[in-house]
């Protein structure tokens, strides 16, 4: 089902399904607006979208993003169906954000998509605003990559001169830090306050940008939504598994000889994505899923792994934004994970307690552990204080670095020992595999 | 309808006085900051759960209505 009769082809199917989002790209090139139309076709809107039919077709579209069964490519995972259904039945006009502050050091993947595919993603913006009834959209991105908002706002021009989006779409500049990425704290810095984290209730879906019911989705999510629309729910179930249908772009980095952003179906086995990105360079000891809100799993647990939402939760691990490093056996996981913790501490908005002093303690217990031994009682200290810290922040960001270090005395219990009885490892001087911002590029 | 505490995390300041007048379902973790006992507010303390969030300085204690029970 489709909102306009014929049902168009998508250009993938002929050469099988992938890739979906970047189809009909060259190698590192740009979609402008002829050439994103000459692929997918024109944006799939009724003409008069105060009509009744219209107001039909809005509410079969969210039918069909229900039957695709998209959910959010943000990290979160949650149905995007069911999150649009929400907002339209709020009061008044909504909104629509796109979320493309891309807050995880680790991920490539919003802004390949913003840079080279903005009208699949700008589709997917005027899609949603017309799914809920929207009179505003914004499309969020960090303040500093300018040439990313730049490219943005170029696109946006080309399609208000071509008269293409229903509602008018601002481009939204976000500081760049972690925890500014986070919805509340995207709806906080459009309604001109600080940009961090709130308190939730009032949810967003009921009350964000100027009070209005909103809805804000990953970037990623909303090219997806563009698809959805032109080819169905049928189609984009053609790829991916029952429990996880369709794409998602994941970014690979680490020990591997092609870091950089695939797009694979859903359920692919994480050693299957290693290979696709090139195959290890050096034995990987363990594999990091799901970013610095993510999880070490052992090599040989992680490598069968279906990269999914239900596949990860089923090794205790979670998707996040489709973020894949390989930690090679001469580094040192508890290093890396000190690193990244510390740098997720110095990330705290520093609006909760818990957060603001409990994570540069976890961030110390680690270091001590990684670069001092730890004086024999670190991983209990590291444990006592992830069960003191976990699900009291306002936002996620405290519960991001406490699984991430939960999950590192898991995978790299050996190390630990080690560490407590003989100090360091030689890893620890290894150069770091986690980038953190501050770090030089390495792809 | 039963209640349950919660603290809102931001407005919280770590003054303690809500460990203090209802140590029974609120501790204070090593910063001052209160830990709230999981489940649903015993009958019994129903009167000094409100009366702990009226003393918050902040007013981040929130006693929230919950369906069923």
């Amino acid at each position: 089902m489709t909102l306009l009769a014929p049902r168009p082809v998508h250009p993938g199917r002929a050469q099988g399904h992938l890739p979906r989002l970047l189809a009909g790209l060259a190698d590192g090139s740009r979609a402008g607006l002829h050439l994103h139309e000459a692929t997918f076709g024109p944006l799939p809107l009724p003409a008069e979208p105060a009509s009744a039919a219209a107001r039909r077709a809005a509410s079969r579209l969210i039918d069909v993003v229900e039957r695709s069964g998209l959910t959010g490519r943000g990290g979160a995972g949650f149905p995007t169906g069911r999150k649009l259904r929400s907002v339209a039945a709020g009061h008044g006009p909504a909104v629509v954000v796109a979320n493309g502050c891309e807050g995880e050091p680790a991920s490539r993947k919003d802004r390949l998509l913003l840079s080279r595919a903005p009208h699949l993603v700008l589709d997917g913006v005027a899609l949603a605003a017309f799914a809920v009834g929207a009179s505003q959209a914004y499309v969020a991105v960090h303040a500093g990559e300018e040439r990313l908002a730049a490219g943005l706002e170029a696109a946006v021009q080309a399609r208000e001169v071509a008269g293409i989006d229903p509602v008018p779409v601002r481009i939204v500049r976000v500081e760049p830090r972690y925890v500014a990425s986070e919805q509340t704290a995207i709806v906080q810095r459009i309604n001109d306050g600080p940009g961090l984290p709130t308190f939730t209730p009032p949810r967003t879906h009921e009350r964000g940008v100027g009070g209005r019911p909103t809805a804000v989705n990953n970037v990623e999510t909303l090219a997806h939504l563009a698809l959805i629309a032109r080819y169905g729910n049928s189609w984009f179930r053609q790829a991916g598994v029952p429990s996880a249908p369709g794409t998602a772009l994941v970014t690979v980095s680490g020990s591997v000889a092609r870091p950089g952003v695939y797009e694979i179906e859903l359920g692919t086995p994480a050693g299957e994505v290693l290979m696709i990105a090139g195959g290890p360079t050096e034995r990987p000891q363990a594999i990091l899923v799901g970013g610095y809100f993510g999880t070490w799993l052992p090599a040989e647990a992680a490598w069968p792994a279906p990269l999914s939402h239900p596949g990860l939760r089923s090794v205790g691990a979670a998707m996040g934004a489709g973020i894949i490093v390989a930690l090679p056996e001469s580094s040192c996981g508890l290093a890396e994970t000190a690193r990244v913790v510390r740098y997720l501490a110095d990330e705290s908005a520093g609006q909760c307690g818990p957060c603001a002093f409990g994570l540069p303690a976890l961030a110390d217990a680690l270091a001590d552990l990684a670069y001092h031994g730890g004086r024999g009682d670190a991983a209990e200290r590291i444990s006592r204080l992830i069960r003191l810290i976990e699900g009291r922040g306002a936002c996620r960001h405290p519960d991001g670095a406490t699984q991430l270090a939960g999950s590192a005395l898991a995978a790299f219990g050996d190390d630990a020992r080690w560490h407590g009885r003989r100090g360091p490892c030689h890893g620890v001087q290894r150069p770091p595999v986690l980038p953190v911002p501050g770090d030089v590029e390495y792809w | 309808m039963s209640q349950r505490l919660r603290v809102n995390p931001i407005m919280c300041a770590g003054h303690g006085m809500c460990a203090e007048l209802l140590p029974e379902l609120i501790t204070l973790d090593p910063w001052g900051y209160p830990i709230i006992a999981r489940g649903p507010v015993p009958d019994e303390l129903t009167p000094m759960a409100s009366r702990a969030a009226a003393a918050c300085p902040t007013l981040a204690l929130l006693i929230v209505e919950e369906e069923g029970r």
